[in-house]
């Protein structure tokens, strides 16, 4: 199924979780936060999160900025 | 009662440092993490973003630099130009962070001077306090609008000097000290600093404290200039606790004028 990940619509596996995208994103330890469809998803919530066809989904980490 | 001599209080929390620093321009992570220690800052700020923009796979990520367990992390909504995008923004840092509530609000209303757009500030600071974040936020020298800002409920409001990444320092002088006389909470300079006497300047004028990331990332030798800035923070708060000597027009001798033997 196509799902739109960081503004860009990618291929991914139906009923993938969040945990297993994110781990698909290669964050390594880098610390992040997932929004799916503008809804902030708990991190507690990530293994048990599925997606489905279309979400939206921003995963963020911290940048440098002033 | 304060338990650190002249602590900087911010939403109930004392700090010893009256320096915020940013964490954007650096070389690398490396000069990123040896400029903040320099500048012996504890609130450090940053921004958020997606997570395959802007990172490079062979360095440390910014957190690992700059630890959550070592300095109070102020997530920033830099590159917002609306009350929405900044609420989202902070709500992403809060969860980002494990809950963490101390934020820097910014809603910019142009890109070519990123001075503040009040209204959304407005907009999103009330929405934000409402939803129990601690707001610190960007605003311009004017004291009415910090006013305006620190009734709402933000625990420290920061009034620019200049336009962001200016390094013009302080255009306003006399604004900045209305808003400091006027004020309840703490008053940062928040942009426009360039160099260490500016930000001397706006300590002696009364401020609580300064927030820059420019003028020590794009100085020629960013952790040097981080070390200068702590120190003009230092000396400009020593003075303006001292308070100056009066203005004279003429001189006046320091050495006395009874007993010359010529």
């Amino acid at each position: 199924m196509k799902i739109w990940l960081n503004g860009e619509h990618t291929d991914v596996e139906s009923k993938l979780t969040l945990a297993d995208l994110a781990q698909q994103q290669d964050l390594g330890k880098t610390r992040y936060a997932i929004e799916v469809n503008e809804e902030i998803i708990p991190r507690n919530e990530h293994l048990t999160h599925t997606l489905n066809e279309g979400d939206r989904v921003e995963i963020v980490t911290a940048i440098g900025g002033g | 009662m304060s338990t650190t001599p002249d602590a900087l209080v911010i939403a109930g929390v004392e700090y010893t440092s009256r320096l915020l620093v940013g964490t954007g321009k650096y070389r690398d992570m490396q000069e990123t993490g040896e400029a903040i220690e320099a500048s012996g800052a504890e609130i450090v700020t940053f921004a958020v973003r997606r997570s395959n923009i802007g990172q490079n796979a062979d360095e440390p990520n910014l957190l690992d630099v700059v630890s959550p367990d070592k300095y109070t992390l102020l997530p920033n909504t830099a590159g917002c130009y609306n009350a929405k995008d900044a609420v989202r923004t902070c709500k992403l840092a809060r969860e980002l962070l494990d809950g963490h509530d101390l934020v820097k609000l910014e809603v910019l209303g142009d890109e070519k001077t990123l001075f503040p757009h009040l209204q959304e500030t407005y907009i999103a600071a009330e929405e934000l306090v409402k939803d129990g974040f601690k707001v610190m936020v960007y605003t311009n020298d004017d004291p009415i609008a910090a006013k305006t800002l620190e009734d709402m409920g933000c625990v420290a409001v920061m009034p620019l000097a200049a336009p962001i990444g200016s390094g013009l320092g302080i255009r306003n002088p006399y604004n900045i000290r209305s808003i400091v006389e006027n004020a309840n909470v703490p008053i940062l300079v928040d942009a426009g600093v360039g160099t260490a006497s500016d930000a001397a300047v706006a300590m002696e004028l009364g401020c609580d404290g300064i927030l820059m990331n420019t003028a020590i990332a794009d100085a020629q030798k960013p952790v040097l200039m981080a070390s200068a800035m702590k120190k003009a923070v230092q000396a400009g708060r020593e003075a303006f606790l001292a308070g100056r000597m009066p203005r004279r027009q003429y001189a006046s001798a320091s050495s006395p004028i009874d007993g010359t033997f010529f």
